[in-house]
């Protein structure tokens, strides 16, 4: 009887976002009177911070500081329609719907500065502090906060945009079944060390140290906070996590999510996280979904660090210490 | 039913309340004087986010009868920024981003106050410690217990 060490390895692909029969989001954007931007959706910030990343995104494309957008998200009776905050699909669905509304409210914006300066639309641009500047002649601009006032009382323009995007629906092919689920993939790798003990089957991960391809990292605190996360919840679900522990008498089994095990501030992993940033074709600004494919890796790499300590494959999550030991008593020879 | 009269301080501020026998004082913080900081996640005292100080004390307020309270000195998070300016806690946790959907900050906040009241230069596992009865489901607790350690250091830096 021993405490034994193993250290498995993971590489997983993960989809962003699902296609269940087409995929959309829709937004839209319009500037109130004082040139602050509005961005409307129904998509959900569950707090992994979203309005901030759409308030980036819509600020970017429109020229203006973030602190001008104001993000209003989750009513599906008021809102344009989104298929959901799920399936890491928040940032590239709604990001690119944000995009193209806030494009075409930009364009609105430029055409009534460039009546207000007697200029071409298209000879004017943004300076991202709230002005409009003719290119070649920034002496000559307009602030955006004039831009809008004109345009509600002067001169009777919304400046306002729609987006929309939509993966269509993909059908699988009659003959090979081949289809195209996803457009865009974030990648990751885990290397995780583990102790068991072969008596007690009990499970410590040491360490756990985590790559993470994620398309471009819009804002790369929350980024790494969603990772941290993220990794913490893969070991939580390769070795904790289930709503049917089991238990000889179903009886005494847990009846509330009191009962739901998840590690404690007491169980981390030592954790390590490297962000790789390859931005994609069709992701908004070139992000990926790094939302839930955060937490797979640990997964696999924990099972296969727990093979690596005692020698036991174990097919079933979580790794229990009672499955350990059912393996391990298997591996021996015994009747289980 | 007859209600009760109740009386505490909440942050320094006076509050008294006719409240029905058995009410929780996270029920009568949250729906009768309306300081919603603490937060009801499990309502039988296993989660931590309703976590509340009462006379120096950590207290789990869903468990607390507020008709328990008379005359006591209640803090809960709502009371921490003095003018504006956040206490060192809060503004460790923003600069951690120790929070994401924000349900357990109140009451890790409430519990790292006390730990920190008492024990004002923690061990790493003595943080750990205070938190173990504050669930998270967002952060994987590090960036948590980073902030209190951070907290810890600035507050001591501003003794000196
Ligand atoms: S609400 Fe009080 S401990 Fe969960
Ligand atoms: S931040 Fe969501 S539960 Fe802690």
């Amino acid at each position: 009887m021993a405490i034994r060490r193993g250290r498995g390895v993971a590489a997983i692909n993960y989809p962003t976002g699902m296609n269940l029969g087409g995929d959309p989001t829709q937004a839209l954007v319009h500037s109130t009177p004082t040139g602050n931007f509005m961005v409307t959706l129904s998509s959900v910030d569950l707090g992994q911070g979203m309005k901030q990343i759409m308030a980036q995104i819509c600020a970017e494309t429109i020229g203006v500081p973030t602190d001008r957008v104001v993000v209003d998200t989750a009513d599906t009776d008021t809102g344009p329609h989104c298929m959901g905050t799920f399936a890491s699909r928040g940032t590239h669905r709604a990001g690119n719907a944000v995009i193209q509304a806030a494009r075409e409210a930009r364009q609105v914006m430029l055409e009534v500065a460039a009546e207000e300066l007697e200029v071409n639309a298209s000879d004017l641009e943004t300076d991202g502090q709230g002005n409009i500047l003719v290119k070649g002649a920034p002496q000559r601009s307009i602030s955006i906060f004039d831009v809008a006032l004109s345009a509600h009382f002067k001169r009777g323009r919304s400046i306002s945009g729609r987006g929309m995007f939509l993966i269509p629906r993909s059908y699988p092919e009659k003959e090979t079944g081949a289809m195209k689920p996803s457009t865009c993939y974030a990648h990751a790798c885990t290397v995780a060390e583990v102790e068991v003990d072969d008596e007690t089957g009990e499970v410590t991960v040491l360490t756990v140290k985590n790559v993470f391809e994620i398309g471009r990292a819009l804002n790369p605190k929350m980024v790494e906070q969603q990772l941290v996360g993220g990794s913490w919840m893969g070991i939580s679900h390769a070795l904790y996590e289930t709503t049917e522990p089991y238990y000889p008498n179903r009886d005494h089994g847990g009846t509330d999510f009191n009962q739901y095990l998840m590690p404690g501030p007491g169980d981390l992993a030592q954790t390590e996280i490297i962000v790789l940033e390859r931005p994609s074709a069709d992701g908004p600004y070139g992000a990926k979904g790094p939302g839930e494919m955060c937490a797979n890796p640990q997964i696999p790499a924990v099972a296969n660090a727990v093979f690596d300590a005692v020698g036991v494959r174990i097919d079933t999550l979580p790794i229990t210490p009672e499955r350990i030991l059912r393996a391990l008593k298997a591996q021996a020879g015994a009747p289980n | 039913m007859a209600k009760v009269p109740v009386q505490f301080t909440l942050n320094g501020a006076e509050k008294a309340e006719f409240i029905d026998s058995g009410t929780t004082l996270l029920h009568a913080l949250r729906d009768k004087i309306g300081d919603t900081s603490p937060k009801g996640g499990c309502h039988q005292g296993t989660c931590g986010a309703c976590s509340v100080i009462i006379d120096g004390e950590l207290r789990l307020s869903c468990l607390t009868l507020a008709e328990t309270c008379n005359g006591a000195a209640i803090t809960t998070t709502s009371g921490l920024s003095k003018g504006g300016v956040l206490h060192p806690l809060q503004r460790a946790f923003l600069d951690a981003f120790a929070t994401q959907c924000g349900f357990c900050t109140p009451g890790m906040i409430m519990a790292a106050k006390v730990l920190l009241d008492q024990t004002p230069n923690p061990s790493r596992d003595e943080v750990v410690e205070a938190l173990s009865g504050n669930i998270c489901r967002c952060t994987g607790y590090e960036p948590i217990i980073q902030a209190v350690l951070t907290a810890a250091r600035s507050n001591s830096q501003n003794a000196a």
